[in-house]
């Protein structure tokens, strides 16, 4: 398939949901945004050490599936897992130490970014390895069946996990075992550098994934109401024992692949297309135009989530760093004495 | 009672006691089937249903993901590979996600699994044939236990069930004592009475299987059983050896090694692991590096030769220690 032929989604618009609903999920993109532009900022100036994949321009989704879960539902995240760490609720400031790599972090400076997870909040440590988080949501999914009847497991990997082995393996116990699993598929065009239409012969990944046995519909994945539609309706079939379900969100990085990646594989008009679709902007036009919010709402909303924000960096700077030997702490599991 | 049954029965125990234990793994559950490979599982759908005893696709990845997940989840699952060699496929997830969860979330989660696994070369050829510890023993976040007797293999997989910790359990096929259409050839007879009641074989208490002044033997599996029968034909040309079974490999009981070989000077380890970068040269290792003063001889390694194992029987009792072998080597390491 030739990368000119690659289909947008043409999804409609998804239904503006009630009004506090509406406002929570703008709220929510914002946080994730405010937190990966800040963060950012340190990591280029040398403040935050290791490496960071972010998630700009992708809010939507994390925050448009995770506002049809609660606490003690589940998630499992891949190696970009802060917009999913902030949607699950885990706090910034637990988060923020963690990348700086505090023992008050989340893992306790254990994880950093590419495991950001907080057991409290339904997250075990993200996979940083490609489609690895699948099978182990098929897991939490059989767990939650036989032990926490009506818990969802939303399940986050991106395009480039559509072709490994693993993703394949798990859906397929997702599918035979009716697992309560919602399959959630960035699909942002690309996998690190290498574009969608190089790795798959098919237009449409939902196509593989309904081979399965399980519903699956592709939408717009910077559109949050959309998101937030296809994903109740898949999290309301998982807690009533309906089985899985996977959502390919089509959707788009605003910022590199990690690091200092500036993109240079990306096509100029296709970048230009994107950029010119910003989820938070999509959201606040939907919410100003049908009357949800005014545009000072939602300025009061951006305020208090860069205050929020940078509070949060300030406190993870300022956390203690650990002593070297914690290195070898948590290895196993610690005995009762 | 067999290896097979004691395990059968540890896991009957444990899932009778505990709710949340449930089995997984290929061709477990399958009424008229097999009860995996070699028997271990085999009728327990009868009594815990097939929802606990959970057949799974021929996909390692998910077999071994799924077991991790559930396990985040509260259960407390037995995985088990029909082969050893299988466990490849799930490298991933062995490796890089179920002994790094509980140290990757700053000790908050706990991974109370355990993986069992077959291993030893028995004429199937070199992908059904390897004994693979090595590599689990050298990745951190895994204990390793390797029951040789049906009181161990009792015993040490209950007390697995109840860790909060990955477990690996290494069992080997030529001592499960299958019966019936799962027979081995060449199997070693280790049937013995395994009580009926509640007991654990504790992790890191290593036994000695037989005393002797001259050699410190450490062996597993089947290499202690013809470790035995070496020192059971060295005995009366005067040379004693000292076998020992560690039971589990990490931990390590080195207490216990370290009190024999106060008493025989001499270090062998015999494994059927390949000989490169077996847990036998890091035991060695370990030793030389840290009670060297209780070395009079250089330590000794007998171990599988390094090349894959061959389908011939011929040139696969050549590659593999034998009795013979290790009374070889340790009529040499004494120079006689």
């Amino acid at each position: 398939m030739a990368r000119a032929d690659f289909q947008l989604c043409d999804s409609p618009p998804g239904p503006l949901p009630e009004a506090a609903t509406a406002t929570a999920l703008y709220r929510t993109m914002r946080r994730i945004r405010e937190f990966e532009d800040r963060v950012f900022k340190y990591f280029q100036a040398g403040r935050i050490p290791g490496t960071v994949h972010q998630y700009q321009g992708q809010e939507a989704v994390a925050a448009g599936v995770c506002a049809n879960l609660c606490v003690t539902d589940y998630i499992t995240s891949t190696h970009r897992p802060h917009g999913h760490a902030i949607a699950k609720g885990i706090p910034l400031k637990e988060m923020a130490a963690e990348l700086f790599g505090s023992t008050l972090g989340c893992c306790r400076g254990h994880g950093g970014s590419m495991h950001m997870g907080s057991p409290e909040y339904g997250m075990p440590p993200a996979s940083a390895i490609v489609a690895g988080g699948v099978p182990i949501a098929a897991g939490i999914g059989l767990g939650c069946r036989m032990l926490k009847p009506s818990t969802a497991v939303a399940c986050f990997f991106g395009d480039g996990a559509f072709n490994n082995g693993a993703f394949h393996e798990g859906a397929n116990l997702c599918a035979i075992w009716d697992l309560p699993v919602v399959l959630v598929c960035e699909n942002n065009l690309y996998a690190a550098s290498t574009h969608v239409t190089l790795s798959n012969k098919i237009p449409r990944l939902a196509e593989r994934a309904r081979s399965y046995g399980m519903p699956a519909e592709t939408v717009d994945g910077n559109d949050v109401f959309a998101v937030y539609l296809a994903a109740g309706q898949a999290v309301s079939r998982a807690r009533s024992s309906e089985g899985p379900s996977f959502i390919e969100c089509i959707t788009y990085r605003r910022c590199g692949h990690s690091r200092r990646d500036q993109n240079k594989y990306r096509d100029q008009q296709e970048e230009a297309f994107w950029l010119a679709r910003d989820p938070l902007e999509v959201a606040r036009a939907r919410l100003i135009g049908e009357g949800v919010a005014t545009e000072s709402d939602l300025d009061a909303i951006d305020r208090a989530a860069a205050e929020e924000v940078q509070a949060a960096l300030d406190y993870g700077e300022q956390a203690p760093q650990p002593q070297g030997d914690e290195a070898l702490r948590c290895v196993f599991s610690e005995e009762p004495e | 009672m067999t290896i097979a049954k004691a395990l059968r029965l540890a896991i009957t125990e444990e899932m009778r006691r505990d709710p949340a234990v449930i089995c997984i793994g290929e061709d477990i559950g399958i009424p008229g089937g097999w009860g995996g490979a070699f028997t271990v599982t085999w009728g327990l759908e009868r009594e815990f249903g097939l929802e606990r005893i959970r057949n799974t696709p021929i996909s390692e990845s998910a077999l071994i993901g799924a077991a991790i997940g559930a396990a985040l989840a509260g259960l407390r699952p037995i995985a088990d590979f029909q082969y050893s060699d299988f466990m490849f496929c799930a490298a991933d997830q062995l490796i890089n996600q179920a002994p790094k969860m509980c140290f990757m979330s700053g000790g908050r989660l706990k991974v109370p699994l355990v993986v069992r696994a077959p291993v030893g070369a028995s004429t199937r050829g070199a992908q059904h044939a390897q004994c693979p510890e090595a590599y689990i023993t050298h990745t951190p976040g895994w204990k390793v236990a390797v029951p040789s007797t049906p009181y161990d293999a009792k015993g040490l997989l209950k007390a697995a069930v109840r860790d909060d910790n990955p477990v690996f359990i290494f069992e080997h096929k030529l001592l499960y004592g299958s019966s019936g259409a799962r027979k081995e050839d060449n199997a070693v007879q280790v049937d013995e009475p395994v009580p009926d009641e509640d007991f654990v074989v504790p992790f890191g208490a290593a036994v000695i299987r037989r005393p002797g002044r001259d050699i410190t033997v450490i062996a597993t599996h089947l290499m202690l059983y013809r470790s035995l029968q070496a020192a059971e034909e060295l005995a009366p040309q005067g040379v004693e050896l000292e076998v020992i079974d560690p039971r589990t490999l990490v931990p390590f009981d080195y207490d216990t090694v370290c009190e024999s070989l106060g008493r025989t000077g001499r270090l062998m380890v015999v494994e059927e692991d390949t000989r490169r970068g077996g847990w036998g040269a890091e035991i060695i290792a370990e030793i030389a590096e840290k009670h060297r003063d209780l070395l009079t001889a250089p330590p000794v390694r007998v171990a599988t030769y390094d090349a894959p194992i061959a389908a011939s029987p011929v040139m696969e009792r050549y590659a593999v220690p034998d009795a013979h072998r290790i009374a070889t080597a340790a009529r040499a390491m004494m120079g006689t």
